[in-house]
């Protein structure tokens, strides 16, 4: 309890941050910020998954099925607000994964992983083909509020930052609660051995089922603020390599703190953003060196530095 | 004394390997009963068929009355009937106090499913640290599992099928991997744990002065048949459970080598 009470003090304490920076911060960062919290909601999920004892190479699947929920909503329903488009695109990307786990849910390790990447590049497929969707261009997307604050003029401009640092806190609230909750402590037990699980009486197959449309939610509700933040969707959500950019993030952070995810996708999107100005040519390379050095000195992620440090003072 | 277990006519085979034939044997409420015999004999199978982790190829189980032939371990858990394994079955990540906490809290989310845990509303936080107590594994409880000895494990292991306060318990070899001049206080210290909750136990066992000291009844398996049922000094007298389980070589098969 005391080490939940904890997080959420943390937690707090980072999104009151978030808040009296938004007026100092220049535009660019506004959006690189509200960027790395989207993708950190995806990374977010992937912990759930990882603690399971499953990686996802398909995440992509329902953050590209978010941010389309939400554009869809926008354009065909007429949502004019930011609220309902997010909350209908955790929804749907939910949904998706309640179908989907049917299926998913019976595989492990590399067959999983392999099957979720599978699944994420028939909907890039589909998303393709449909010319309604806009095919490979994909189409716009805006909200015209945010709580009700017109977007174009005043409190507004900060509508859809503020919104993703909402989001962000209750996910990880929400997380850290459910993982200290005896449902939530059955993801490490069917790691470790769900033949153990099983005979203590609960179903291995929909702890995973219900930890797989979870991990959905998040990253459907990453996927519309992420359509917000850019104003623009196109299939490149759905591509593997959006998925792997996620697990990129989930092994960067580690599998430690709910508020690693966070601090990793906001690393690395710093990371890419100067990599890309100072080394145009070569950032991939930047990029893959850091992982390198994540998983040679910090194999528990980053957080584990916060630990380390901990140990070293007791 | 009424009857808890009851297998009629249990047949399990693996192509052309018949694990177990026509076993028929039933057990009482409130006893401790050993099941022996070698290597093969059909014992860890027969524990198997009982928990539905294999399913039967002929034959029953029945459970208070109830047929559960067939049914899932998760059900059959549920309806009273908890094991331990012959290699420890623990979360290996988690710690001691975690792993007790892991079964307790699945049957607290859903205690109208677990018709067989007489857990009651007791709070599992409690009955875990009552366990670790009981079983003397207090210094181990926030340590990870992973590095504790293996005899540790092999109480831990058993302490969470017992937690969750079932109406039978089934240890599979809980002394194997332990060292001989532990085997004993090992054996007090469960039995001990077990009987003060009045728990139904069935133990399979290979080490004959373990079962002669604990047992009220023996069943004695060889090649998937029971081939003794009674009282533990007569099924040990047997001379047939002496010549094929214990493994006194009989007379006229003493000499050719």
């Amino acid at each position: 309890m005391t080490s939940f009470r904890r997080t959420t003090l943390g937690l707090g304490i980072a999104l009151l941050a978030l808040g009296l920076a938004a007026p100092i911060l220049p535009k660019w960062a506004l959006f690189l910020v509200t960027i790395a919290i989207a993708k950190g909601l995806v990374a977010l999920g992937l912990l759930l998954l990882m603690r399971t004892g499953l990686v996802s190479f398909g995440q992509g699947l329902y953050f590209a099925a978010g941010a389309y929920a939400a554009g869809v909503g926008s354009q065909a329903l007429h949502i004019g607000d930011a609220v309902p488009m997010v909350l209908l695109g955790g929804l749907v990307a939910a949904a998706v994964a309640a179908v989907l786990g049917l299926l998913l849910a019976r595989y492990r390790a590399i067959f999983f992983a392999m099957l979720s990447l599978a699944f994420s590049m028939i909907l890039y497929g589909l998303l393709v083909k449909t010319s309604e969707l806009g095919s490979t261009d994909g189409f716009n997307v805006a909200a015209r509020t945010v709580f009700g604050f017109p977007i174009a003029s005043g409190l507004g401009r900060y509508g859809v930052y503020a919104l993703a640092a909402l989001c962000a806190f209750g996910a990880a609230v929400g997380l850290d609660r459910y993982l200290g909750s005896y449902l939530g402590r059955l993801a490490p037990a069917v790691r470790d051995n769900e033949l153990r699980v099983e005979y203590m009486g609960a179903s291995v197959r929909n702890v995973v089922h219900l930890n797989l449309v979870i991990a959905a939610a998040m990253a459907g509700v990453g996927g519309a603020l992420t359509a917000l933040a850019v104003g623009h969707i196109d299939p490149e959500m759905a591509y593997w390599t959006t998925s792997g950019e996620f697990v990129f993030v989930a092994i960067l952070s580690g599998t430690t703190s709910v508020a690693a995810p966070f601090a990793g996708a906001l690393l690395l999107e710093l990371l890419r953003s100067f990599a890309y100005e100072h080394a145009p040519n070569t950032w991939q390379l930047v990029m893959g060196s850091a992982m390198l050095a994540v998983i040679l000195f910090l194999p528990e992620g980053l957080w584990s530095i916060f630990r380390r440090r901990r140990r070293a003072a007791t | 004394m009424s009857s808890i277990l009851e297998s009629i006519g249990l047949t399990k085979t693996f192509g052309a390997v018949t694990a177990a034939r026509d076993i028929t044997l039933s057990i009482e409420e409130d006893t401790v009963v050993g099941l022996i015999g070698g290597n093969g004999a059909g014992k860890t199978t027969f524990l198997n068929l009982v928990t539905g982790y294999l399913k039967p190829t002929a034959g029953t189980v029945r459970f208070q009355g109830r047929d559960i032939t067939g049914m899932a371990p998760r059900r059959i858990t549920r309806l009273g009937i908890c094991r331990s394994f012959q290699i420890p079955q623990v979360f290996d990540t988690l710690t001691a106090y975690e792993n007790l906490l892991v079964g307790l809290g699945i049957v607290s989310m859903g205690r109208r499913a677990f018709v067989g845990s007489s857990l009651g509303t007791a709070r599992p936080e409690a009955v875990a640290d009552e366990m670790l107590e009981r079983f003397h594994l207090r210094e181990y409880r926030d340590e990870p599992v992973s590095v504790l000895p293996e005899g540790v494990r092999k109480l831990l292991d058993i302490a969470m099928a017992l937690a969750v306060k079932p109406a039978i318990l089934l240890l599979d070899e809980p002394t194997s991997g332990v060292s001989a001049d532990e085997k004993f206080s090992l054996m007090d210290l469960v039995l001990g744990a077990i009987r003060a909750d009045k728990v139904t136990v069935l133990f399979v066992e290979h080490d004959m002065d373990i079962v002669r000291r604990y047992t009220q009844r023996i069943l004695a398996f060889y090649d998937g048949k029971v081939i003794a049922d009674g009282d533990s000094a007569t099924v040990l007298g047997n001379p047939e459970v002496r010549r094929l389980v214990v493994g006194e070589p009989a007379p006229e098969e003493a000499a050719p080598c």
